[in-house]
């Protein structure tokens, strides 16, 4: 099933947590709302589902209004973040319960609800637990329950709000690659949303980058990661090193001199060089376009950081590079730092 | 020869006197405990059982199956019943609108729920007494119709729904304020109608608290005197509750007859109580198994 979502704007009294927001998800997609907190994702999630009805824009399933149905009526299983278990009931009637809850021509017959949760439970790898309640469970397995209540009622778009957010970080893991496994099983179509850029990264099929309830970039995996949009796609993606500068006619400068960096459509003005760690070189002072005085140093396996105070404008900004585990350097030293790969965003934009 | 302080002491035994438990304490609270509940509960109590045992069995008998007794006692008991069970109903209205919905004075009706904890009940019983009297406000308007209210069972109903409401209000309030919103949208999001959602899912997880402040309502009405006697009419055999009788045996320095009437009451009270109690264990275990 398609989704739609044109020009959705919703506001909670003076707060704007949805600006115009448009999105086309296709059929059998698992795309991620990724974004920090207060980003609008999961409002964006909340009304897509019929839990909140924004006040302008459409939301189409098929093509078809689906803001004239209420969550009843839309058949969209939603998995909470808190999974939001009935704890009345042990985990065969919580998965149950959407198909106890209808009424006449689609009431289903009792033997045909058990085979259904069974199967369900199978499904989700935890049949054994049929008869527990929700307080005799892991995290882990709350969750695989709150999964497959929802999918009982068959439906054609699975919505998960922070499915992995209160889980610990090994399980979390598992659960990411069994449930990307569980997508392509199932003819529905999923929308997730979490601020784990990791989990975003490596589930989904196309990463929706939301930031102050806008959508700053739509794009697989590799495109937002590669091929940042905008300055806060960079900076929320990855690891980012930033070094100041400024745009005069196309040409960037810090510190009065031209640093022989390419600022092609970056209009006049303060700007930012952004950068990912491993692709800003160290290199001696005077030739490198920025420089500046060694901090500190720390190693963690592989990897090894400095922080590098680097003079900008008035004050100065603090930078983390990526040190050669073989390269002799010491907290005091001046290094000059050339960024390989970059991207120049307008300081404000 | 095994050292006797390390003998395990009989399994069921160890689980009831003494849990196994790292919160250290447990000798000194638990006599406090029952130090305090013996001179502040059980100390009166089981005066009233010595008072008692000074009449012999057959006269207890007579005493406590005399029409007029058992007639008191129905009363208390039926109509204690009836109004606790009026207040789960409106109580549980009442608890409803005050944690769901925004509405301007909700401070002001909020408060107005604790007004009968603090009334004096006379106070009540005789504001009742004056609304509900034939040539009240109220029974001025239901005396055409034939309804009498002041002065007849039905009064000492209202008497008691009164008293009682706020025991349900404050107990079942803090309970549903605290019931996740998501369970509603899961309930709605798997299909189920808005009577679904409330009959399977709300109501089961606040029955434990609804029991409890019917029990705390229903013990309250037993035990209320004041304003039950300003707008019962008091008359023997219609509308006369127990304490009142209580009260009437003791001014006639009959008073082996009134405790007997009150252990009656007592024991009625306790397994009732008790009963109410277990169904809310059932109904708390069978909701939480937590």
């Amino acid at each position: 099933m398609t989704i739609e979502v044109a020009g959705v704007t919703k506001r909670f009294k003076k707060f704007t947590a949805l600006d115009n927001v448009s999105l086309n998800i296709r059929s059998g997609e698992l795309v991620a709302l990724l974004g920090p907190s207060g980003s609008g994702k999961t409002t964006l999630l909340r009304i897509i589902a019929g839990l909140e009805w924004p006040d302008a824009g459409e939301v189409r399933f098929d093509g078809e209004d689906a803001l004239a149905r209420s969550v009843r009526e839309r058949n969209v299983g939603f998995v909470f973040q808190h999974y939001a278990l009935f704890r009345h009931m042990n985990v065969f009637e919580n998965v149950a319960f959407g198909l106890r809850v209808r009424k006449g021509a689609d009431r289903l017959p009792e033997a045909a609800i058990r085979e259904k949760v069974n199967t369900l439970l199978s499904l989700v790898q935890i049949d054994w637990l049929a008869e527990r309640y929700p307080s005799q469970l892991s995290g882990g397995q709350r969750q695989r329950v709150a999964l497959a209540r929802a999918l009982a009622i068959s439906p054609r778009v699975l919505l998960l709000d922070e499915p992995f957010g209160a889980l610990d970080a090994k399980v979390r893991k598992e659960l990411r690659r069994w449930l990307r496994h569980l997508h392509e099983e199932l003819p529905v179509t999923s929308v997730l949303v979490t601020h784990d850029q990791e989990e975003a990264l490596e589930l989904a099929d196309r990463v929706v980058v939301m930031g102050h309830g806008k959508i700053e970039q739509v794009g697989s995996p590799a495109e937002v990661y590669d091929a940042p949009a905008t300055a806060f796609v960079h900076d929320f993606i990855g690891e980012t090193v930033a070094l100041p500068g400024e745009v005069r006619a196309g040409v960037l400068f810090h510190d009065g001199k031209p640093l022989g960096l390419d600022a092609a459509g970056v209009p006049d003005g303060p700007a930012r060089i952004l950068a990912r760690p491993h692709h800003v070189d160290l290199a001696p002072p005077g030739e490198a376009p920025f420089s500046g005085r060694v901090l500190s140093l720390r190693t963690f396996g592989p990897t090894r950081r400095a922080d590098v105070e680097i003079a900008a404008g008035s004050g100065k900004v603090v930078v983390e590079a990526a040190v050669p585990l073989d390269l002799a350097l010491e907290a005091g030293a001046v290094v000059g730092l050339r960024p390989r790969a970059y991207k120049v965003f307008a300081a404000n934009g | 020869m095994q050292d006797p302080l390390m003998t395990p002491i009989a399994a069921p035994r160890r689980r009831f006197l003494r849990p196994q438990s790292v919160l250290p304490g447990f000798g000194i609270t638990m006599g406090l405990t029952l130090t305090w509940l013996g001179l502040i509960v059980l100390l009166p109590l089981s005066a009233l059982f010595i008072k008692t045992s000074e009449i012999s069995l057959e006269r207890f008998i007579a005493i406590v199956t005399s029409t007029r007794t058992l007639h008191a006692l129905q009363i208390s008991f039926g109509l204690s019943l009836a109004a606790a069970a009026v207040n789960l109903v409106f109580g549980a209205i009442v608890v409803w609108v005050l944690v769901r919905y925004d509405f301007p004075f909700k401070k002001v009706v909020d408060a107005l729920i604790d007004i009968p904890f603090a009334l004096p009940t006379a106070v009540a019983g005789i504001a009742l007494t004056a609304l509900y009297a034939p040539n009240g406000w109220i029974g001025a308007l239901l005396a055409p119709l034939g309804i009498e209210v002041a002065f007849t069972p039905a009064g000492i109903l209202i008497a008691l729904i009164f008293i009682g409401l706020p025991f349900v209000v404050r107990t079942v309030e803090p309970v549903l304020a605290d019931l996740d919103r998501e369970l509603e949208e899961a309930a709605a999001s798997l299909g189920a109608s808005r009577p679904q959602a409330l009959w399977r899912v709300v109501l089961p997880s606040v029955w434990p608290a609804l029991l409890t402040g019917f029990a705390l309502a229903f013990a309250r009405a037993v035990g209320e005197y004041g304003s039950v006697i300003f707008i019962a009419g008091n008359l023997p055999g219609v509308s006369e509750i127990a304490p009142l009788l209580i009260v009437i045996r003791l001014e006639e320095f009959r008073y082996a007859d009134a405790t007997a009437i009150a252990c009656v009451m007592l024991v009625a009270s306790f397994v009732l109580l008790f009963v109410i109690n277990r169904l809310q264990r059932w109904a708390e275990t069978r909701g939480a198994k937590a």
